[in-house]
C-alpha cells in the first residue's frame, strides 16, 4: 500500500475533494454571477438582466446566497450521494421557489405588460446542482420502483408548485394563461400523436417480427426496408406523405370523411408510425432469436404446439428486448412529435414554432419544456419497466 | 451485393444530375404544382442548398467526433474515472431533449441563422458518439488489455495501438448515426433561417405546393440514405480489417 493511501484514509470523509464536485462548484460560482433573471417592459424587447441582489429582495437574495454556498460545500466534499442528493434537491427546490419570488417583486403592481423570465444564471444553476443529483442517483443505484417514486415525488412539488401559483408572474406562464384552452388541445393531440403511433407501431411490429422470426429469407429485405425510412430525416417524411394522402383522400371514397388528408394528423401519424417500426420489430426479432435453444426444446419434450410455444414460452422470454424497443420509440416519438407542427399536425410543436417566428423565446419554452418534461418521464418509467421485467425473468 | 450497389450509383448519379439541372426534371414534378405555381424551386439554387447543408452537417460532426471521442477517452482514464457514472446518465438524458427544443433555445443566444443551427447540431450530435465510444472503451475483453500490458505498453501505447484501433468500428457506428440525425436536424435549420435544404420544404408547406415539398423531402431522404450506407460499408471494411464481424 502507497503512503498516498494511507494518507487518504487517515484523512476524514468530509476532507477528500470530490473531483466532479470542483467542476459543480465552478459551474454554481459561474451561475451566481450571471444574470439571474431577465426583466422587460413587454414582451418582445430586449430584456435586461439581473443579478440575485437586484433580482431578489434583501431576505431571499441572503437566503439564495447562503443555500448556494450550502451546495457548492456539499458538492466540494466526499460524503455520501445520499446527503448530495437531499441537498441538490433542496437547492433545486430553492431555486425554483425563488425565482417565482423574483418575478413576481419585479412585475410593477398593475403592470400586465412587463415579463420577467429566467435568467442565464438561474439556468446555469439549476444545471450545476441538477448534475449533483443526477451524479446522486447514478451512484446510489436505485431499484426501478425507487426510480419512479423520486420521479412521482418530484412530479408533484412541481405540480402543487405551479398550482399554488408560485410562478404565475413568470412570462412563461403568462403564455400559457393568453392561450390556456389551446394548451390542453394540443397536449392532448400531442399525446395521441406520440402514443397512438407507438400503440400502432406495436400491434402492426410485434406480429411483424414474429412473422421474420418463422420465415427466416425475409429478414433482410424487411429490415432493409424499414432502415431506410429510419434514415430519412422526419420533416422530409413528413413532407413525402403529403402527396400521397392527399391522393388517398381524393380517390378513396370515406377516406376523407374519417380524417385522411394531406396535411394534418393523417401524413404526421403515418411517419411516426413508420419511425417506429424498425425498433419494434427488430428487437421483436432479437429477443426471439435470443431465446434459449434449451427453453424451446423443453417446451417441445411438454408437447407444446408451435402456438403454445410462442405464447407460452418465446414472447415472455422476449419480453424485455421488446420492451426496450417500444421504450427507444416512445421517448423518440415524443420528440419527434413536434416537428409535426409544420404540416399542420399540431401538438407542443405549434407553440415552439410560433415562438420562433415571433422571436418569443417564453413561448418556445412553453412548448419544449412540457416536450422534455414528458420525454423524461417516458424514458424513466420505461427504463425501470424494462428492469423489472429482465429481473423478474432472470428470477425464474 | 452487386445489384444494391449499382442501384445506389444510379440514385446518386440521378440526385447529382437533378442538383445541376433541375429543370430537366420539371416534368416529374409538374403534376403536383397546381394552378401556375413555379414547378422547381425558384427563391435559390438546390446545389447552394445541398452543398451548405453538407458543410453545416461536416463541420458539426468533425467538432462533435472529436469532442466526444476525448470527454469518452477522459472518462475511460484512471483519472477521469468519477466522472463515468454522470457522464452515462447525462448521455442517457440528454438523449431525451428532441432536437427542435435544442434548436430553438440556442436562438436567443446566438441569433437566427447558421450559429444556432451548429451548436444544436454539434450538442445534438455528441451523444450517438459519446454513448458508442463508451461502448467500444469499456467492452474490450480483459485478456486483449491485459496482453497490451504485458507486453510493457505504456497507457497512453495502450490506448492508440490497442483500445482505439479495436473501438473504431462502433465509434464509427456512433459518427454515422451522429451524422444521420444531423442531416435531419439541418433540415429543420431553416426554421431558424439556416440556408439548408429545409427551405425548399417549408417554402413549399408555405404556399401549398406540394411539387416543392417533394423534391426536397427527396433531396434529404436520398442523402440520408446514400450516407449512411456509405458509413456502413467503411463501418463493415474495418470491422473486417481488425478481424471482427460486422454489428448488425
Amino acid at each position: 500500500m502507497s503512503t498516498a493511501d494511507i494518507a487518504g484514509k487517515a484523512r476524514a470523509p468530509w476532507m477528500a475533494l470530490d473531483k466532479l464536485g470542483v467542476l459543480i462548484a465552478l459551474i454554481a460560482v459561474a451561475g451566481t454571477v450571471l444574470p439571474f433573471a431577465v426583466f422587460r417592459a413587454n414582451r418582445i424587447v430586449l430584456g435586461e438582466g439581473l443579478q440575485i441582489p437586484f433580482a431578489l429582495e434583501a431576505l431571499p437574495a441572503l437566503v439564495l446566497g447562503v443555500l448556494i454556498a450550502l451546495g457548492i460545500a456539499i458538492a466540494l466534499m466526499a460524503l455520501s450521494p445520499l446527503v448530495k442528493l437531499v441537498g441538490g434537491f433542496v437547492l433545486l427546490g430553492a431555486l425554483m421557489i425563488l425565482i417565482g419570488l423574483a418575478a413576481t417583486g419585479l412585475i410593477p403592481p398593475g403592470d400586465s405588460f412587463a415579463r420577467v423570465s429566467p435568467g442565464a444564471g438561474f439556468w446555469v444553476l439549476v444545471f450545476a446542482f441538477a448534475l449533483m443529483v443526477t451524479d446522486a442517483l447514478a451512484r446510489l443505484r436505485l431499484g426501478p420502483w425507487q426510480r419512479i417514486t423520486i420521479l412521482a415525488l418530484v412530479g408533484a412539488a412541481l405540480g402543487s408548485l405551479l398550482w399554488a401559483g408560485t410562478f404565475d408572474d413568470l412570462s412563461i406562464l403568462k403564455e400559457y394563461a393568453n392561450r390556456a384552452p389551446a394548451f390542453w388541445a394540443e397536449a392532448r393531440t400531442h399525446l395521441v400523436l406520440a402514443f397512438g403511433s407507438v400503440a400502432i407501431a406495436i400491434v402492426a411490429g410485434v406480429p411483424l417480427g414474429i412473422v421474420l422470426y418463422r420465415i427466416r429469407p425475409l429478414r433482410a429485405a424487411v429490415l432493409n426496408v424499414l432502415n431506410i425510412v429510419q434514415t430519412i430525416p422526419s420533416i422530409a417524411l413528413f413532407g413525402l406523405l403529403i402527396a400521397p394522402l392527399a391522393w388517398v383522400a381524393a380517390n378513396v371514397p370515406g377516406a376523407s370523411a374519417i380524417g385522411i388528408s394531406g396535411i394534418g394528423l393523417a401524413p404526421a401519424m403515418v411517419a411516426l408510425f413508420a419511425y417506429s417500426l424498425l425498433p419494434i420489430v427488430s428487437n421483436t426479432l432479437v429477443g426471439l432469436v435470443n431465446v434459449p435453444e434449451t427453453a424451446n426444446d423443453a417446451a417441445r419434450g411438454m408437447g407444446m404446439t408451435d402456438r403454445q410455444r410462442l405464447m407460452g414460452v418465446e414472447l415472455p422470454l422476449a419480453f424485455p428486448v421488446v420492451l426496450t424497443g417500444i421504450r427507444i420509440v416512445l421517448v423518440q416519438n415524443i420528440g419527434l412529435a413536434t416537428i409535426a407542427a409544420l404540416i399542420g399536425g399540431g401538438g407542443f410543436g405549434v407553440f415552439v414554432f410560433q415562438g420562433i417566428g415571433q422571436t418569443a423565446m417564453d413561448l418556445v419554452l412553453l412548448g419544449a419544456v412540457p416536450t422534455v418534461a414528458l420525454a423524461f418521464a417516458a424514458a424513466v418509467v420505461l427504463d425501470a419497466l424494462v428492469e423489472m421485467a429482465s429481473t423478474r425473468e432472470r428470477a425464474r | 451485393m452487386r445489384a444494391g450497389l449499382l442501384i445506389r450509383l444510379v440514385v446518386f448519379a440521378l440526385l447529382v444530375a437533378f442538383l445541376v439541372n433541375p429543370e430537366a426534371f420539371a416534368f416529374v414534378f409538374a403534376p403536383l404544382a397546381s394552378n401556375g405555381q413555379p414547378v422547381i424551386y425558384n427563391q435559390g439554387s438546390l446545389l447552394d442548398l445541398t452543398l451548405n447543408h453538407l458543410m453545416i452537417v461536416l463541420i458539426a460532426t468533425t467538432l462533435a467526433t472529436l469532442v466526444a471521442v476525448g470527454l469518452a477517452i477522459l472518462v475511460t482514464r484512471p483519472f477521469g474515472a468519477e466522472f463515468l457514472p454522470l457522464s452515462r446518465s447525462l448521455a442517457n438524458v440528454g438523449q431525451t431533449f428532441p432536437p427542435v427544443a435544442v434548436l430553438a433555445l440556442a436562438v436567443p443566444m446566438l441569433g437566427f441563422g447558421t450559429a444556432p443551427t451548429l451548436v444544436a447540431l454539434f450538442l445534438y450530435g455528441l451523444l450517438p458518439i459519446f454513448e458508442n465510444t463508451l461502448t467500444g472503451l469499456t467492452g474490450l475483453r480483459g485478456p486483449v488489455t491485459e496482453a497490451a500490458r504485458g507486453m510493457g505498453m505504456t497507457g497512453l501505447q495502450r490506448l492508440t495501438r490497442v483500445e482505439l484501433p479495436l473501438a473504431l468500428p462502433v465509434i464509427l457506428a456512433g459518427v454515422r448515426l451522429s451524422t444521420v440525425i444531423s442531416l435531419a436536424t439541418a433540415t429543420i435549420g431553416s426554421t431558424v433561417a439556416a440556408r439548408t435544404l429545409g427551405e425548399v420544404i417549408i417554402a413549399g408547406l408555405l404556399s401549398g405546393n406540394t411539387a416543392f415539398v417533394l423534391q426536397g423531402g427527396l433531396i434529404v431522404g436520398v442523402l440520408a440514405v446514400l450516407i449512411y450506407d456509405g458509413l456502413s460499408a467503411i463501418e463493415r471494411t474495418l470491422s473486417r480489417r481488425i478481424g471482427q464481424r460486422a454489428r448488425a
